[in-house]
This record gives structure tokens, sequence and C-alpha cells, in this order.
């Protein structure tokens, strides 16, 4: 049987890094500590506790026609596995040829956090949320409601190491819990999500209330047929929407022609108005709630990001900027190809409307007979010339009349593009935390408003309740 | 997809990765397993896995960017006092593996008081030392890169040099799944399987408009080797595959948008099997039945009190669960419980039959099901994550003696006919969904008049199987697939394949998207 050695991160950058006989070389480890629970009808279903460490190796070789770059990643390396890693990315980098995003590696110096371990998390990060889940499904019970949800808590910590001088260090906690509440017969439903890096401010006893008053909506049932309706978002439904709105956001492929932000003729749509009102969609390392590593981390290259930029610091970007289209995302490469400014993808998004104030309840209140959404569900692309985004509504929708909620309507199919509803929404509300039920899983770092807009496409009635 | 005239290879069993065996599984089972024991486990199941990963992506026929990996790990699940515990890691020692089942039965007894619904699993035949290969004839983890990088260019400049298209996107990804299960009852499995899936995309775009359209191949992802991306096994005539892009392409970005309204369909099997997905395969999972993925992928609509009496479909529909199937990116000898692979009825004469399960579903449901034992569909896609009820190469069987889809388009007086994949969509409880596809043609009296474009069809499931009204014979059956069905939280993904026919559905809804796109 063979043993492992302990190793540490760093160990693992500066040995490859002295393995190396490539030019120059990227090592990047990624350590990850995990801890979930996942429950349904009131009762746990599964749960676990897990780590990771997996070290990508990007070596590149300069060849008579460019230079190449290799990629290899290995979970479970010991210390006898690491020149292995680095001959096959290096041999890798000799047999995939040149690259074409290929730029000089990003220079640096060793940040003050290198030095410290990856950090964790356990299932004691549950100790509070425990006891107060085990007291919802029993509350559920007596009042004859199910309970179905899931928290999780991520700590990533991912070291970057490279042959020009680059020591970084990251540590990403991420954490979130969702709910789905349900009547006993399962014909009354409705969602809460939240995202916390830290848990401390997951309050199971808040998000129970606003399930319960959400259910109590839906005691009044109405059905309605499909048609464009006067329909209040909240903020996690244009996360939603937003979130996939920032993931077709490539330079390359704008300039190639095939997305809603290509030009016609040539050329992207930067500079373009998109939108006529104040909106601003924008990401930002280092906004309060949304922190996220302040320098790219790639682990392969593709259109939005390039092996060889590892480590080039991002600040905040304005993709959209006060209804124009001011960033795509770019490498440094596509950056040349495009003639605009290098703006790698950043892992937050943030919406905000110059001058919008108040929340969502604020928004219904101007609603004489429209609809209040929850939040939207398997949204996917039909139309990319247009960004035609299709999906279900889900967990809640609810008729608004006369400024109040007066019951719950039947979910719908809607057909909407999110570029469209950025100049067509009538209102909008003051920028909140928003934690997106379709993506947040993946991407919870958002800060969106609720919004209105006068003539949301309910393209059809779903059955699902 | 093109059939060519080529003789098939042979396919010979593989033997399992020998990198693969030299890690040390048993010893660190043995470890786990005999903890958990100790600690006073009823069920405990130790799963060692490395998932060998590369994807290789060319723009315009460079090289875009390439990313292999591998991903080592094992857990360790346990029944402790009626209650599940997981954990799991990366580094492959004893002492590791003792931990990690001390911290599986920790967290057991952390959930034991949220956990009112007693954990027992169905009884299953113990299978001491069994090992599994899927059929495949080379494994593509042992063609060099730069072969690779070729053959990808190649097809690349198969499609740019032709008129009509801007630009050209060629992948391919592949993955050896090395897998070993090993349980307190006394299952130990060792299996290893392949897959993988070519694709080449072109890209039109009118310079004055800026409208723009796209085209890409039809040869679905398969448990195969290498010998398929080369089409050296005969199944895809990747020349005439490439060749007829451009055209198709030039075709749909010139045809007239279609007219909304209701329409007969001739489905393709390059499209029907992501509707069976979607509507049948993920509706017929138990575990959402149950409610399991009600905060995340949804229920169904199929309950389990519908058991023998739903009306699915016309009493064409005939349906199956099969995870034996060769080449299926589903199959496997053995799943993640260590219960056998195997075949059965989903929906029969258009009534619904039958569930996906894992064991423990199967003993939960057991006076339901009229039945006590799982049917092998428990699934993680690593290590790191819990194994969960996932989707079993769900197919639609062809008719007997049945006719071509040639046929079946000459039964369509105003209709269309749709080929590929594209956009999909369907609501969380599986009644409401949307497609589009690769190219939609126009059918007048029996005959293909011409592509359309800006195409979607919309229904609800039960309504759209109810109209189905013809299936094509075996000649016409194809299996699609994909690599990353999602599902459970933490997000799993699984590979799953589904066979079908050509068919007939009568009185579609039809939408066009650019009106569904204008104010």
């Amino acid at each position: 049987m063979s043993v492992a050695s302990p190793i540490s991160a760093q160990e693992v950058v500066e040995r490859c890094l002295e393995l190396s006989v490539g030019d120059a070389s990227v090592v990047l480890v990624d350590e990850g500590h995990s801890a979930n629970l996942r429950w349904a009808g009131n009762t746990l279903t599964t749960n676990g506790v897990m780590r990771s460490r997996s070290v990508t190796v990007v070596a590149t070789i300069g060849e008579a026609s460019g230079t190449a770059a290799g990629v290899v990643a290995r979970s479970a390396v010991t210390p006898e596995t690491l020149e292995p890693l680095v001959r096959a990315a290096e041999q890798a980098a000799r047999d995939t040829g040149t690259a074409e995003d290929a730029q000089p590696l990003v220079d640096g110096d060793e940040v003050p956090s290198w030095s410290e371990p990856a950090g964790e998390t356990s299932v004691s990060v549950f100790a509070d949320i425990s006891p107060a889940l085990g007291d919802s499904f029993a509350r559920a019970n007596a009042e004859k409601r199910k309970s179905y949800g899931y928290v999780e808590h991520v700590v990533a910590t991912t070291y970057v190491g490279s042959s020009t001088g680059l020591r970084l260090r990251h540590e990403q906690p991420s954490g979130h819990i969702g709910i789905t509440g349900k009547s006993a017969d399962l014909t009354r439903s409705a969602w809460v999500g939240h995202a916390s890096a830290d848990m401390v401010d997951v309050d199971v006893a808040a998000l129970d209330s606003e399930l319960i008053r959400k259910l109590a909506w839906a005691e009044r049932t109405v059905d309605l047929p499909a048609g464009r309706y006067d329909t209040v978002l909240p903020p996690t439904a244009v996360a939603d929407l937003m979130i996939y709105a920032y993931w077709t956001m490539s330079a390359r492929d704008a300039h190639e022609g095939r997305t809603v932000f290509a030009k016609a003729g040539d050329g992207t749509r930067v500079g373009e108005r998109l939108s006529q009102q104040p909106v601003s969609l924008w990401s930002d390392p280092s906004a309060s709630g949304l922190r996220c590593a302040p320098y790219v981390v790639a682990h392969a290259s593709s259109a939005e990001q390039s092996v060889f930029d590892n480590g080039l610091p991002v600040g905040r970007t304005d993709w959209i900027r006060d209804g124009s289209l001011a960033a795509l995302m770019q490498t440094r490469h596509s950056a040349e190809l495009t003639g605009l400014a290098v703006t790698p993808p950043i892992d937050n998004l943030g919406l905000t409307i110059d001058g919008a104030q108040g929340s969502v309840d604020d928004l219904v209140t101007g609603v004489e007979r429209g609809l209040l959404l929850t939040c939207l569900w398997y949204i996917r692309e039909v139309d990319p010339q247009t960004l035609l985004l299709t999906g279900l509504t889900r967990d809640g929708v609810y008729l608004v009349e006369g400024g109040e909620v007066a019951g719950a309507v039947n979910n719908f199919r809607f057909n909407e593009s999110p570029i469209s509803l950025l100049d067509r929404f009538g209102a909008a509300g003051a920028t909140v935390p928003a934690f997106s039920r379709e993506w947040g899983d993946y991407f919870p770092r958002t800060a969106m408003p609720p919004v209105r807009v006068p003539d949301f496409n309910m393209s059809s009635v779903s059955q699902a309740s | 997809m093109h059939e060519s005239g080529r003789v098939r290879l042979a396919v010979v069993p593989a033997e399992i990765d020998p990198a693969f065996l030299a890690l040390p599984m048993r010893p660190l089972a043995d470890a786990a397993l005999q903890r958990a024991r100790e600690l006073g486990a009823a069920h405990a199941d130790f799963r060692l896995e490395r998932i060998r990963s590369q994807g290789i992506s060319l723009r315009d026929g460079r090289l875009e960017g390439s990313h292999d990996g591998e991903d080592v790990g094992f857990a360790v699940r346990v029944v402790h006092e009626g209650t599940w515990g997981f954990a799991a890691a990366v580094d492959l020692t004893a002492d590791e593996a003792v931990r990690v089942a001390t911290e599986a039965v920790d967290i057991a007894r952390t959930a034991h008081d949220m956990s009112p619904e007693r954990i027992e699993l169905a009884d299953e035949p113990v299978h001491p030392d069994a090992t599994w290969v899927s059929a495949y004839d080379t494994d593509p983890f042992s063609v060099s890169d730069a072969d690779k990088v070729e053959l990808l260019a190649a097809y690349s400049r198969t499609v740019m040099d032709r008129d009509g298209v801007d630009h050209v996107t060629a992948r391919l990804d592949q993955v050896l799944e090395g897998k070993f299960y090993a349980d307190t009852a006394g299952t130990v499995t060792t299996q290893q399987r392949v897959r993988l899936h070519p694709v080449v995309e072109a890209l039109a775009v009118e310079a004055d408009s800026g409208r723009f359209e796209t085209m890409r191949t039809l040869a679905p992802p398969v448990g195969r080797g290498w010998e398929y991306v080369t089409g050296a096994d005969g199944l895809v005539d990747w020349q005439g595959a490439l060749d007829e892009l451009p055209g198709l392409l030039a075709e749909k970005l010139a045809a007239p948008g279609v007219e909304a309204g209701t329409y007969d369909l001739v489905v393709d099997p390059t499209n029907l099997w992501l509707t069976i997905h979607e509507s049948v395969g993920h509706a017929t999972e138990l575990d959402r039945a149950l409610g399991y993925e009600a905060n995340y992928a949804g229920t169904s609509f199929a309950t389990p009190d519908q058991l023998g009496t739903l009306r699915y479909g016309s009493p064409l529909m005939h349906v199956t669960g099969d995870r034996t199937v060769t080449h299926g990116l589903s199959t496997v000898g053995f799943d993640d419980e260590g219960v056998q692979a195997q075949q059965w009825d989903i929906v029969r004469d258009g009534v619904l039959v039958g569930y996906q399960l894992d064991r423990r579903m199967a003993r939960l449901m057991s006076a339901t099901l009229g039945a006590s034992r799982s049917n092998g569909c428990a699934f993680a896609d690593s290590a790191g994550h819990v194994p969960v009820q996932r989707m079993a190469n769900v197919s639609l069987q062809p008719a007997e003696g049945g006719p071509t889809t040639e046929e079946l388009i000459s039964q369509v007086d105003r209709g269309i006919y749709v080929v590929g994949d594209k956009s999909w969509s369907i609501d969380m409880q599986r009644y409401n969904f949307q497609f589009t596809g690769q190219r939609f043609y126009r059918i007048v009296n029996g005959r293909l008049a011409g592509q359309m474009r800006d195409v979607a069809y919309q229904a609800t499931t039960t309504d759209f199987w109810g109209s189905l009204a013809a299936i094509g014979g075996p000649e016409t059956y194809v299996m699609g697939g994909a690599f990353n069905c999602g599902k459970a939280q933490p997000g799993q993904i699984a590979p799953v394949s589904h066979g079908c026919p050509s068919a007939v559905f009568r009185s579609v809804r039809i939408l066009n998207t650019a009106d569904e796109g204008g104010q």
C-alpha cells in the first residue's frame, strides 16, 4: 500500500516550480472543505462533510511558432507524484502546440497571507442552525406543513504561484440556505433563500416566518391565463436573469458576431446604449458582502479566461454603466482582438438603478393589478440574437390587486430577454443582497434590486404547483 | 446522423487501468468499514474513485484551451442508528480512511435528531468480487494530445474552407471513470468506463444585419472509445457530416420564420431523446416523485399513487429504464450501492408502470411498488459526493417492423420535421416544456419543403405523449444523450443516454421565437 505524505499547499507550489524545466509555469492549488445538510418532508435525507485538494500545473514552452501551454490537474497528490504531474503538463504543452492566447506570465510578489494554511469548515458551522432546523421541522409537523431544503458551507482556498514570482492566496468562504415550504396537500408552495459567507446571520426562524406568510397568501388561489402582466420581480428573480446575461458577456463571442452584444457589421456593442434607464451592471472583488478573488484564477483557457492571465489583478468593472454597454469579459488576448480594455470575469455581480429606493413591498404597493413573483427556474437560452430566455415561475406567483397581495396564481412559462427588461422596467427598488434560486448554488455573490416590468411575457400556463 | 457503410470494428473487452488498480482501495476499504462497524454502523459502504477527464477546444482550427484532470478520492457512507452519515476526503492513507469513517458516523449522530424517518435499505444479493468494464476499443487517454488536436483541426478546416461559414468551433470531451465499491455486507465491485463527445459547430453571420445562426454536428456523446472520434468504428461518417454543415447552415440563415400555430411534428431521434430525458426520464425518478428534490431539481406529476393507472401517453408508448445497454452513458455493471445493473419497463402501452430506484426508496416504497428490490439507479458523480438516485438510460422503444422516417413524414399533410437538439426547459413538476432544435423542415403534403427559422415547440407532458400517433421502426432508432444532467444538492452531474425512433406527434403548439421576444 502506498502511503501519502502530508505536504502543504505552499510546498506543492514551490516543488512544482522547482521541477519545471519549461520556459515558465504557474501552479494552482485548490483546497476545499465543505459541510451540508439536506432535508425533505421534515426529515433529513442526506448530509456530508468533504475535503478536497487539486493541483493544476500550467507549463509553457516556447516554440518556433509561438508559446504553447499544457494544463494538467491532479488530486490526491503526494511528493512522489509531483514530478510526473509537471512532466505531464510539459508534455501536454508540446503535444497541443501553440496557444492562441499566449501572453507573458503575470509578474508579482508574495502576499502577506501566503504562508497561512487553507481555511476550514465542518459540520460544527451548523451548531446553531441544526437545532433551529429541528425546531422548524417540529413546528411544520404540528402546523401540517412540509419543509424541504438545503444548507451548505464551503471554504475554498486557492494558492497561485508562478515562475514570475506570484505567490497569491485567496480564501473564499461561501454558504447558503434555501427552504421550500409546502402545505400538507402539496398544493401551496413557497421558497426563501439566503446566501451567507459565515452562516452567522442565518436565522431559520425568520426564514420560517417568511414561508408561513407566503403560504398564507396562497390560501386563496386564482387561475390566470398566459399573457403579458404588470409584474414585480424580487431581487432573487432579477439575479436569476442577470447572472445568465453576465455569463453571455464574452467579448470574443460578441466580436465574432454570435451574441446579443455583437454589433451588426463588425465588432461589439460596447459604447452602445442598451437601456434608456440609469442602470449599471457591475462586478467588484471588494464589494461589501460579495468579496471574491481580486485577481484572475484560470484553470483552463476559454473565450473568457486565459491560463496566461493567472494572477492578473482585477478591480471594479462596470459591464453596463448608466444604460450603456461599457465592457465585456476579456482575456489579454481577446482585448487585443477587440481593441477594448482588459476586463476579466469576476466572481460576483451587482445591478444598481441610480436613484432607486425601496423594497419589494414598496413596489407591490404601486401595482393596481399584476403579479408578484418569487423566483424563476430552468432558464435556458432560446434565441442568442436577442438573448431571449425561457423558464418557469416557481414556488409562489401572487396576484396583486390595489397594491396588496390578493392570492396565489398558477405558475407560468416565460419568454423574455434580460437585456430588453433592462430597458422596459417601469420602477425599481434599492439594491440588496440577493441569492439566485436557479444559479445561486454556483454563483452565490449577487446584489440586485427588485424591478417592476409593465409587460412581462408569460407565454403559457404551467400546471406545476 | 450519418451511418457509413464501413465495417464496424469488433469491441474487445478492455482491462481495468493498472494505475487505478494500483491505488490502495482494498486496505482503505477494510480500514474504513472496520471502523464503521466498531462505531455501530448497521451499514457502511466505501467508494474510491479516479475520474480522468480531458477537454480540448479549438476555435477556427486553432487551440483555444485544453485541460487534463484527474480527480481521486474516497468516501464512506454509513447508516448509524437509522440515520445517514457521509464523509469524503482525498488523502489515500489508512489513517485518513479511519478518520473519514469516524467523521461519517459523527455527522450521522449530529443528524439523528433531525431525522425522524429511519433509514433502511432493500436487501440485495452480495457480489463478493465483481469486475466490469464498458465496451470500447481504444482508451482516448492512450491517444496523444497532438493527434487529438490535429484531428479536431482537420475537422474544423473541412468546415472553415467552405463559403458562408464565418467561424468554427470544435470540442472534444473525454472521461475515463474508475470506481471501486465495498460494503459491510460483502459486496466488492471494481469498474471502469469510458465516454466521449466530439462536436463541431459552424457560425454564419450576415454582415449587414448582424443576423447569425449556428449549425452543429449531431453525433451524440457515447460510451465508446477513440474509434468513435475518428470514425474507424463506422458509426459516424464524419466527412459527410462536416461536408453538409455549411449548406445546412446557409439554408437555415436564409429560411423564413415559422408562422406560430399548431402543427403535426415528426421528431427525429436526434431531438426526441432530450424530450424523453426531461418529460419521462426525470418524471419517473422516484426520489423526485417522493419530494426529495422539491427544493432544487423539482418533483414529479407522476406520483406513486398513480403507478399502474396514469395514462402517460398513447398506447404506442413503451419506455424502458436500462443500465445494461452497450455504449449507454448510464450503463454500468453495478450501481453505487452494489446493485447489479438491469432493464425494466417504465411506461408500457402508454401507462406508467415503473420508477427508477435506489435501495433506500425500494425498501421505503416496497408495498406501493409491489417489489422490494432496487433496480440499480444509485450514482455519485465523484468520490466527494453522496450517491443519489440518478437516471438510467431511459429509452422509447421502436415499433417492430415500423416505418422509416421518410414514411412517417409522408403521413403528415402540414407539419414540421424537427432535427437535432438545442434549447430545452421544463417546469419543476415536469408538466410544461419548451424545446428548440438544430433545424426545422416544413412538411407539406407528406414531403419536406425547406427549413424554417425561429421555431420552438411547447406542450404539457401527457398531452404531448398522448398525441403520439406513429412510431418509427428499429432502423430509425438512435441513442442520444448528455454528459451533464444536473441534480441534487450539492450539485452533481451524470451522463445518460436515451434511445428512440423517429415519431409523429399531432397538433403540437409551435411558437415563433422572434415574435416571443418582441414587445
